[in-house]
């Protein structure tokens, strides 16, 4: 298989074959997510086009099979994401529990509409389906951590606290 | 074997069947829009559901395997309102425009809406628009009627074997779409319109040219390749508007290539519709009359051994067995049916023939193709090799140039040489072959058409003998025929008679002016330069290049406008039907020659098309058999195994699969799409 190694350089090597390892080797196209998720992390945070053709050829499976599943699942992005990506839950239990004013909040601080990314290239804003942490709703992922119980005012004090910190 | 009750009748069925196959098999008719049999289940639609009995959810037939004591219900009000349901939601996102639509009245949406749909929708809300794809000159897409069923998709990754549509996204923003705009790299590409159950993909050239119900239908059988896929014409007002694959398990299942699909409209330009004179260098149009006399003078006036006939690549066994007839009342010899030179064993039918049968190839276990390109050549034939290959992962080697057959195959080199050394038994592949119980041995027509065809004939005809491949119950030494007319000529035996020259003898003869009087009938793919100083009757339905060095131009009439019996690769004799009359004053083939025999003094023995058949039926029975595959032929060996190879590499024979006849060298279509493959 072609690509592997200018698509895992060095460390991720370990950590692909590691991957590969936890499936029969007639079924290697089995590791195609968690490896997409690899090739997304190394790769700021997105997949553009030839990574996620280079994960097809690594494997052996059609280009298009592979983009299928990139735009099929919300964890991966098929065009550029800001360092920090803001996920604010809006299904009906969040948005009970005041989902509205963390958007709002979040949409203030950052100065972006849902979908966008601010200019400086470090948070993109993005509503989404239920994160399947009702219990505590309202509820915002960033990156891969989830942020609870927050409100409008929580969600900007968090976002104003990252800003400063990049900052310095 | 398992037994269930459908809407209360008891029925058995096979260990695996899936409940929609059962309630086939019992007669009971499920809508479906994803499901097909030649594709594998997909299960998104759930057009299917039906009801089992203790079960509280309904279920998807398709995809649900038959277990023991099932009961079936596909006719209670929960199924009938479940599909109403699943009615409302496809057509939530449908823009309702049959009215322009092509689909419109063969359309399996409508079919169903109307069968099982509500008679009302209920639904107010904004629809969501998707924006067309462009798939190239082939096929149209309005993707906002698309539903999603998949078909296309798994179509072009199953069948095809090149992946190159897919969905992108999910839900609601869900789109089919294409790996590169333009083109789909795909011989079978058309077929995804005949499975698109809506009108998300239909025909681009057929664009708004008719109604179905306004089309008369004439089912005939293929000859732009030498497969003989079974075909629809669809015909109005005396021009072939669309032509569609009929199922035929044995031959091309339920597909058929782009070229014979599309190359339909060069049937309407270029076309001879009436008899033509040269007259000092020009061409006249004139009289049957004259132009027959015109013939019969020239003809008279030439000696036998200084006058030959070469059939083309599109003629029927009727036009060929009527030319044959004449030239050889008059005591011509050179009269030949392999206008590319192909090395044939004249009286060898095993060694023009695929002798496995093209269903034989779901049997072979091992796979050696010899010069050939099997994908450009007969795009439907591949499409087996492929689909065996997916069944039985069988071992695929190719002695011939590299090129994407869309299965692995071991690349032996393009040398022939190789042959050599399999025949022997030398090569690793042999033993591959030896081991195999149905070895599968594919010459290309292209390879016996070289200088060392009978050379390469015959060590490949060794080689079926040193694996073993060449026996009384399997007989997996196979040639694949380019041409729609070839088999046919060799089955007539349609080869020089003592002393008479060969296609590549006529030529010679002709530039060194040892020629007087060549009859081509339909011969476009030779050198016309050649017969430049010869008296050159050509009969045929286009101005191409036969045509272009004639002194008599006969117009006759194309596969779509005469009765005419076609010989595939395998031998098997079919009758393609016509859906009109040819154009003008073009004639049947059969019959300009018995009209020109008249002419000459000396008729033919027969008058009538029957008179012809029971003429061809009395020469070579079997090809009375129409659509039998002939008796195996015997198991003699033939070619030259024992001369020497030339050293030049197996060639690509089929460089541009949109235009190697006449017609679809007429064809803007097939034009559009070798320049969409060639931009891509
Ligand atoms: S384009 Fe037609 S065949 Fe393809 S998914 Fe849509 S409806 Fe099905
Ligand atoms: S609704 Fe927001 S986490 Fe479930
Ligand atoms: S036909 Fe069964 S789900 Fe589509």
């Amino acid at each position: 298989m072609s690509g592997g190694a200018e698509l895992f350089p060095g460390p991720d090597r370990d950590a692909a074959e590691e991957i590969l390892g936890r499936y029969p080797t007639a079924h290697r196209q089995s590791a195609v997510l968690p490896l997409l998720d690899l090739a997304q992390r190394r790769h700021g945070g997105w997949l553009p086009p030839a990574v996620v053709d280079a994960v097809g050829d690594y494997l052996g499976m059609p280009s298009m099979r592979v983009r299928e599943l990139v735009t099929f699942y919300s964890m991966f992005h098929d065009r550029p994401v800001g360092r920090y990506l803001v996920q604010v839950c809006r299904t009906t239990p969040c948005w009970l529990r005041g989902s509205d004013e963390v958007l709002a909040g979040a949409r203030e601080e950052l100065g972006i509409a849902p979908g966008e990314t601010t200019p400086d290239g470090r948070f993109t804003l993005v509503e989404v389906e239920c994160l399947g942490a009702c219990a505590d709703a309202p509820v915002v992922q960033i990156n891969d951590d989830y942020h609870e119980r927050l409100d409008g005012e929580r969600m900007r004090a968090w976002l104003r606290d990252r800003r400063r910190a990049e900052d310095d | 074997m398992p037994t269930l009750s459908i809407d209360g009748t008891e029925i058995e069925v096979a260990e695996g069947t899936t409940v929609l196959r059962a309630c086939e098999q019992a007669g009971v008719e499920i809508p479906r829009f994803c499901f097909h049999e030649r594709l594998s289940i997909a299960g998104n639609c759930r057009m299917c559901l039906v009801e089992q009995v203790g079960v509280p959810k309904p279920l998807a037939s398709c995809a649900m395997p038959v277990t023991d004591g099932m009961q079936i219900l596909t006719r209670s009000e929960r199924v009938q309102a479940a599909r109403e349901g699943v009615m409302e939601f496809l057509l939530v996102n449908h823009p309702l425009d049959c009215p322009i639509c092509d689909q419109g009245g063969e359309c399996d949406l409508q079919d169903q809406a109307l069968y099982y749909g509500r008679v009302r929708s209920r639904y107010r809300e904004a629809k969501r628009a998707v924006t067309d794809k462009d798939f190239g000159p082939l096929v149209k897409t309005v993707m906002t009627r698309c539903i999603h069923c998949t078909r296309c998709v798994r179509f072009m990754d199953e069948v095809a074997g090149v992946p190159e549509l897919g969905t992108m996204g999910r839900g609601e923003d869900m789109e089919i779409v294409a790996a590169l705009d333009g083109c789909l790299h795909s011989e079978l590409s058309g077929n995804v319109v005949d499975l698109c159950p809506v009108g998300a993909l239909t025909s681009k050239p057929y664009a708004f040219a008719a109604r179905p119900w306004e089309l008369s239908h004439t089912e005939s059988v293929d000859v732009l390749d030498a497969a003989g896929s079974a075909i629809r014409i669809d015909s109005r007002d005396g021009r072939v508007l669309r032509v569609l694959p009929r199922v035929n398990e044995e031959i091309n299942e339920e597909w058929i290539g782009d070229r014979s699909r599309y190359a339909i409209d060069g049937l309407a330009v270029r076309r001879l519709d009436r008899p033509w004179l040269r007259e000092g260098g020009a061409f006249r149009p004139v009289t049957w009359e004259a132009a027959l006399a015109a013939v019969a003078t020239a003809l008279q006036a030439a000696a036998p051994e200084r006058t030959a006939a070469l059939m083309g690549d599109l003629p029927g066994l009727e036009g060929m067995t009527a030319l044959a007839d004449l030239m050889r009342a008059r005591g011509v010899a050179s009269v030949d049916c392999r206008q590319d030179g192909g090395a044939f064993g004249p009286g060898e039918p095993a060694s023009w023939r695929f002798n496995a049968g093209i269903a034989g190839i779901d049997r072979a276990d091992a796979l050696l193709l010899i010069g050939t390109n099997p994908r450009r050549e007969a795009p439907v034939i591949n499409a087996r090799f492929r689909k065996r290959w997916r069944a039985a992962g069988i071992p695929v080697a190719r002695a011939g140039p590299v090129t994407d057959l869309t299965y692995p195959v071991t690349e032996l080199g393009a040398a022939p040489q190789v042959l050599a050394e399999l025949a022997e038994g030398s090569h690793p592949f042999a033993d591959v072959l030896e081991r195999a119980r149905y070895p599968l041995i594919v010459v290309g027509s292209g390879a016996l058409a070289r200088p060392d065809g009978g050379v390469v004939l015959g060590l490949a005809r060794r080689l079926a003998d040193t694996v073993g491949a060449a026996g009384p119950v399997w007989n997996g030494f196979s040639v694949l025929q380019r041409s729609a007319a070839r088999a046919g000529g060799l089955e007539l035996g349609i080869v020089p008679a003592d002393g008479g020259l060969d296609a590549g003898g006529m030529l010679a003869a002709a530039r060194a002016g040892g020629l007087d009087f060549v009859y081509l009938l339909g011969a476009d793919e030779v050198d016309p330069d050649a017969f430049r100083d010869t008296f050159t009757v050509y009969q045929g339905h286009h101005a191409d290049r036969g045509a272009r060095y004639a002194d008599v131009v006969l117009p006759g009439a194309a596969y779509t406008e005469q009765a005419a019996t076609y010989v595939n690769t395998e031998g098997r004799p079919q009758q393609a039907r016509p859906a009109h009359p040819p154009p003008g004053d073009a004639r049947p083939d059969w019959k300009i020659l018995v009209a020109l025999a008249r002419e000459l003094g000396s008729p033919l023995p027969y008058e009538s098309l029957d008179g012809l058949r029971s003429r061809i039926a009395a020469a070579v029975p079997h090809l009375a058999h129409i659509d039998q595959l002939p008796p195996p032929a015997p198991l003699a060996p033939f070619g030259d195994p024992d001369g020497a190879l030339d050293a030049a590499p197996f060639e690509e024979m089929v460089p541009d699969y949109y235009r190697t006849c006449p017609i679809s060298r007429a064809s803007a279509t097939m034009a559009a799409c070798a320049r969409a493959v060639a931009d891509a």
